[in-house]
């Protein structure tokens, strides 16, 4: 019996986030935190595929959706008598509204695909690589304005007493929904023809390809998902400061979704589950771990420098990350496909 | 506006155009854009720092040097594996060298940031026309102009400019035509080092203290301004630059002090815009290409 190739395609990485989260919940609580959090950056990463991936044009701003969505998410959720002494600043309407869970990561995902949008309309126009460095702007601007407008989240202050809700059946859900949304857009009309627009841009718009059209597109929908996912953030972290959704996880997700393998979904969960995994590890190291009767003791920062060589490396000697940027497919397939193209 | 915050404005938008120009060198030989330009211009600063107690002359040598060293290091050990590799691919490659440099001076030197002084008497201000300008404000606009006249005669003059423009234009026919490919990706970033360590020495006159960010602090916006200018010519790109320092520092002067925190975004949003009705860089000539190049 033949499976259909596509359904083989998203299973492969939902079978990998749904196997975390089972090794994650019989974990002990103190390594479960660590499982939950490579969940939910899965779910960032996947976003950030839905629109690198299909589209070949590097996005520096994504975490400013996350960031959104985290912080609206936030402020909406922590309850109303909380929120009078912690946020007395707040806009009244804010002050008195509090959502449930699920309400909150619609709105994460309803603002940051609106403000992807708005971005995008303008910075979409622009060639690939003026687009990505462009980019940088949107995070410049949502980082400033979030990092001092009082009435709208906790400025420099941390925002605190947020509903830890994302747990670990939540994170995995969530990761799922992320992959099944970035998977269907893929497979889609749009998704398809962006794709053949990275691969040349020149032959994509002499077939009638209107590019500008399905980055925009592209970037919408990844802009909602890591709005959702900067609201799962949140609801798992329980509180969250302004640099938390900076420079750093711009550069964490990043250097994820580029190890794993940038065009394809597999490598995105790939990506981010290994360097998750990594960067908990060696953020443990920092404090003295002991392992396999070695007593590893980092230095503070030690961290972000071997992930910084790892992306480095990777991306010299294994431009296509990990995966090759290929999505799985069982060996046998693999070699009918070749014989058919006559390999 | 008076003369003081117009002043102030050229000098920041003259700091900018140098980063400016710097990227845009080695981006058109290579069609590299370099993050890693910014940590460039941090180890110029910690180089000073370092440097520091010796007369301002050698420590100012110093810089020089390890700017270029480390120009020359990446271009060898990193870039040079690049050439030829997607765009995008490149640039989160220098991405991820920017942020692993970065990584390693807050691993050495720490997250607090640290004191360096060099040349203070540039901070000394002088009257002209009933406002107080400072020295540095005079010198950096004319390191600037001197080196962009420099780097203008050099690339129209001189047979290796020739050549780097050439290279600039369609690097493969230059290839076939003679054009040595190393000696001219090398003198671009030789000459974009330079240009970074001037702006090492003009910012920590201006601000004496030094942090790993030091240097992308300058790059992230003059990198975007030549975006906004349009990357894929010299003078356009680096009139980009300046305008985003010109705008950064004259918005400063202008919006009242509750309204000075949001200073980036207004700057972003007003790049947003431009980028919005003229997507092809706001210097770029009146013509629509239709086909991405870059």
């Amino acid at each position: 019996m033949r499976v259909p190739s596509g359904v083989l395609q998203l299973a492969a990485p939902a079978l990998l986030l749904v196997a975390v989260g089972i090794v994650g919940g019989r974990a002990s609580p103190s390594v479960q935190i660590d499982f939950e959090t490579a969940l939910v950056l899965a779910a960032i990463v996947i976003s950030l595929y839905c629109f690198v991936g299909n589209s070949g044009v590097i996005s520096f701003g994504h975490v400013s959706f996350v960031a959104l969505g985290a912080f609206a998410a936030g402020v909406t959720t922590i309850p109303r008598e909380s929120k009078q002494f912690t946020l007395p600043d707040l806009f009244p309407f804010l002050q008195r509204t509090e959502l449930s869970n699920v309400e909150s990561l619609l709105l994460g995902a309803g603002l940051g695909g609106l403000l992807a949008l708005v971005v995008g309309a303008a910075l979409m126009r622009l060639s690939g690589l003026a687009a990505g460095i462009a980019t940088f702007a949107v995070l410049g601007i949502t980082h400033n304005v979030l990092l001092f407008w009082t009435r709208i989240g906790p400025g420099a202050n941390t925002l605190s007493l947020v509903p830890e809700s994302t747990d670990m059946l939540q994170a995995t859900l969530g990761a799922l929904i992320a992959a099944a949304v970035a998977f269907g857009y893929g497979r889609s009309r749009s998704g398809r023809l962006l794709r053949a627009s990275r691969e040349d841009p020149a032959a994509a718009q002499a077939t009638g390809t209107h590019i500008y059209r399905h980055r925009l597109w592209a970037f919408t929908i990844s802009g909602a998902l890591a709005g959702f996912a900067g609201a799962l953030l949140v609801h798992q972290l329980g509180s969250i400061t302004t640099e938390q959704v900076y420079l750093e996880l711009t550069f964490l997700t990043l250097a994820m979704l580029v190890i794993g393998g940038a065009s394809s979904l597999l490598g995105a969960v790939v990506g981010a589950l290994l360097v998750s995994g990594l960067d908990s590890y060696l953020g443990r190291a920092e404090n003295g771990v002991h392992l396999l009767s070695v007593n590893v003791d980092l230095p503070e920062g030690s961290r972000l420098v071997v992930l910084g060589a790892l992306m480095a490396l990777v991306l010299l000697f294994r431009p296509t990350g990990i995966t090759g940027g290929r999505e799985f497919s069982l060996p046998l397939a693999a070699l009918r496909r070749r014989a058919m193209l006559g390999r | 506006m008076d003369l003081q915050t117009i002043l102030d404005a050229i000098a920041l938008g003259a700091l900018y155009a140098l980063v400016g120009v710097g990227v845009a060198l080695v981006f058109g030989v290579m069609r590299l854009v370099n993050f890693a330009h910014g940590e460039l211009i941090t180890a110029g600063a910690y180089a000073l720092m370092l440097a520091n107690g010796w007369p301002d002359w050698a420590s100012i040598i110093v810089c020089f040097a390890t700017v270029v060293a480390l120009a020359l290091l990446l271009e060898r050990i990193a870039f040079r594996r690049l050439r030829g590799a997607a765009p995008a691919t490149m640039l989160v490659a220098t991405f991820a060298v920017s942020f692993l440099l970065q990584s390693i001076a807050l691993l050495k030197f720490g997250p607090q940031g640290n004191n360096v002084s060099v040349l203070p008497g540039l901070n000394r201000a002088f009257e002209l026309g009933g406002v107080h300008v400072r020295w540095v404000t005079l010198v950096s606009i004319a390191v600037t102009a001197a080196l962009l006249a420099g780097t203008a005669l050099f690339l129209g003059r001189t047979s290796v400019g020739l050549q780097m423009r050439a290279a600039a234009i369609d690097f493969r026919a230059a290839r076939l035509l003679g054009v040595r490919t190393n000696r001219v990706i090398s003198l671009a970033f030789v000459l974009g080092a330079l240009m970074a360590g001037c702006v090492s020495v003009l910012v920590v006159v201006q601000t004496p203290f030094v942090s790993p960010s030091f240097g992308a602090s300058i790059l992230i916006p003059a990198l975007i301004g030549v975006v906004v200018g349009g990357i894929d010519r010299l003078a356009t790109a680096t009139l980009g630059a300046f305008s985003v320092g010109f705008a950064t520092s004259a918005l400063g002067d202008v919006l009242s002090s509750s309204h000075r925190v949001y200073l980036d975004s207004y700057v972003f949003l007003l790049v947003i815009l431009v980028l919005l009705v003229r997507p092809s860089g706001l210097y770029a000539p009146f013509r629509r290409t239709t086909v991405e190049r870059v």
